[in-house]
């Protein structure tokens, strides 16, 4: 028993690294992202067709690509910028760059419903362009951002599980190893149960947060 | 268009040496002598929209100079470019044609920076208020301070002046939705006057608002028109608000302008169909009683029903003269007068019963009393 919660212990604080350290990263990097590819379309605020083609285009191939796909395809480039292939901090690496494109296209979407008179209001009373961004857009997408940015820690816990294959452990690994290749339905049933007890409190605070901050 | 982009520093100097008396200028327009200096100018100005298969023309040869300190309001339907229009003074729209010219200055030709400080000069208000829905009412008013690098403290002043004078005070934690239409809209007006602008620009500032509301907004605009000398641009589809704040017209018909002038004058006489449509609300029609007794032709006895209108060129109607100078039972059927602008339009609708001179005759007689005289026919006399 104490052999089991040691495991989903040591499970709990993998997932809980890979997923924390690439979630950071996908908010950090996803934003700036999401801002371009609103900004940079035709009419937008830095309108520059061709960036943003390129940019939707990137976003695209990296979302096409099935997670576990990625995570191999990525090795090279993992070992390139952590110096490993195997590990948690390898898995991080893959799980940001397939988390971050994610997160940026939700992102998009939340800050493409900001009502364009408001945008037209900030014009007209002198706002420069970044201003508009830093003022009106992220503000007033911030509701839709949190709940975006919810999602996406969700949907990271979700493909944590498969960078067991890279020996990154995690709380996923645990069970394919445990419950499916030993056997032991023990094992699976205490990890399902607290993956689902860990998605629930992400879903629960994110709704929170995202309702505290709607003045809508 | 061609010529050096203009900055920050000359666009500073735009404003009037001496600040814009701030007498209270009453709204007719004999007492408004400074008015006569053109403050903003459009020179056939158009517009046209480049589109899939038919480019799509919102204005075409757009000439109007807006006065200094004047109120002057755009009619027209929906559709007919007023939006377009508007736009082009502050340059959330670029005009493909004409210029814009701000105290004799194109506004094409500034760069951003001359863009930014002329924005600053000029309020925008809104149909919808667009206002920051995660910005409380202080936090609202205060962006375009903060933006423009003002130290919180003049900020924070600032915005309380503002609250003050739209009357909002009580409310300056409250988050938009926690507002109705008419405390969104004041907030609009004091976001809209954090800069002291020059010139106040309203995009159907009312049209979403209740009548009652409606009118506490024309009031609080009309007091700042008079207290600030501000000059005020509005669009609307409605002649009320023409009515109750302008002081110049102009109706505008698909993208072109088919009448323009003092708001009493396009009142009293409409020269434009659309025009005559615009106003037709707030005219009277023929009451339906009165309507189905009429007849063509007299039948003894009957009462002769003539329609005097009065267009404001004259003097209010003289009620003692009329009944004299008609003869006979005058009675009124229907009408009234409204003063504009301080002079007196209407319309009268009487019924001459018993008069010593004959019906062709009595058309005539009243002419000499009214603009414009109609017979409508003749109902049995009650």
């Amino acid at each position: 028993m104490s052999l089991l919660l040691d495991r989903l212990w040591q499970g709990l604080i993998d997932t809980g690294l890979m997923v924390g350290v690439s979630s950071l990263l996908a908010l950090i990097l996803g934003i700036p992202l999401a801002v371009v590819l609103v900004t940079s379309e035709r009419g937008g605020l830095f309108e520059a067709p061709a960036l943003n083609r390129l940019l939707g285009g990137l976003v695209n191939l990296f979302r096409s690509v099935p997670f576990l796909i990625l995570m191999v395809a990525l090795i090279p480039f993992t070992r390139l910028l952590v110096g490993t292939t195997y590990g948690v901090w390898a898995a991080v690496v893959p799980l940001t760059i397939a988390a971050t494109p994610f997160f940026a296209r939700i992102a998009e979407v939340s800050l493409r419903e900001v009502d364009h008179g408001l945008i037209e209001a900030a014009q007209a009373m002198g706002c420069r362009r970044w201003h508009i961004i830093w003022h009106v857009l992220l503000p007033e997408a911030l509701p839709g951002l949190i709940g975006g940015f919810t999602i996406t820690v969700v949907t990271l816990i979700n493909s944590s599980a498969m960078a067991g294959a890279i020996g990154a452990g995690g709380l996923g690994d645990l069970a394919y190893r445990y419950g499916y290749q030993r056997f032991d339905t023990q094992v699976m049933v205490t990890v399902i149960i607290v993956l689902i007890v860990l998605v629930t409190l992400i879903q629960l605070s994110g709704d929170r947060l995202a309702r505290y901050f709607n003045r809508r | 268009m061609s010529g050096l982009p203009i900055s920050l520093r000359q666009v500073a100097d735009l404003r009037p040496a001496t600040p814009a008396p701030l007498s209270p200028a009453s709204r007719s327009p004999a007492s408004r002598p400074e008015a006569l200096d053109t403050l903003l100018r459009f020179e056939g100005v158009g517009k046209t929209y480049p589109g899939a298969e038919t480019s799509v023309r919102a204005l075409h040869g757009i000439d109007l100079a807006i006065r200094r300190g004047e109120v002057f309001g755009i009619i027209g339907r929906s559709g007919a470019g007023k939006s377009s229009l508007i736009r082009t003074v502050n340059r959330l729209e670029q005009p493909s044609e004409g210029r814009v010219l701000i105290d004799g200055l194109d506004i094409a030709r500034l760069d951003e920076d001359g863009l930014v400080a002329l924005r600053r000069r000029i309020g925008m208000i809104f149909q919808h208020f667009n206002l920051m829905s995660a910005k409380t009412v202080r936090e609202n008013i205060e962006l375009p301070l903060r933006v423009a690098g003002v130290p919180r403290a003049q900020r924070r002043r600032k915005v309380e002046d503002l609250l003050a004078l739209v009357g909002l005070e009580d409310r300056r934690d409250a988050y938009p939705t926690q507002l109705s239409g008419g405390q969104k809209q004041r907030v609009g007006i004091a976001r809209a006057l954090v800069h002291d602008p020059q010139i106040l620009l309203c995009d159907e500032a009312t049209s979403a608002l209740d009548p009652e509301t409606t009118q506490s907004i024309l009031a609080l605009l009309r007091e700042i028109n008079q207290r600030l000398g501000l000059t005020i641009l509005l669009i609307t589809h409605e002649m009320e608000v023409i009515r109750d704040l302008c002081d110049r017209v102009a109706v505008l018909e698909r993208g072109e302008v088919v009448e323009q002038g003092p708001v009493w004058r396009v009142f009293g006489e409409p020269h434009h169909e659309v025009t005559r449509t615009l106003l037709a609300p707030l005219r009277h029609p023929l009451p339906d009683d009165v309507a189905t007794r009429l007849r063509a032709e007299p039948a003894p006895g009957d009462a002769l029903v003539l329609d005097l209108r009065f267009s404001g060129r004259n003097a209010a109607p003289d009620l003692a003269a009329l009944a004299n100078r008609l003869g006979g039972r005058v009675t009124l059927l229907d009408g009234g007068i409204e003063r504009i602008q301080g002079r007196a339009l209407g319309h009268l609708l009487l019924a001459i019963h018993g008069s010593p001179h004959p019906a062709s005759n009595l058309l005539e007689r009243a002419h000499q009393l009214a603009d414009h005289v109609e017979a409508i026919g003749h109902v049995a006399a009650s």
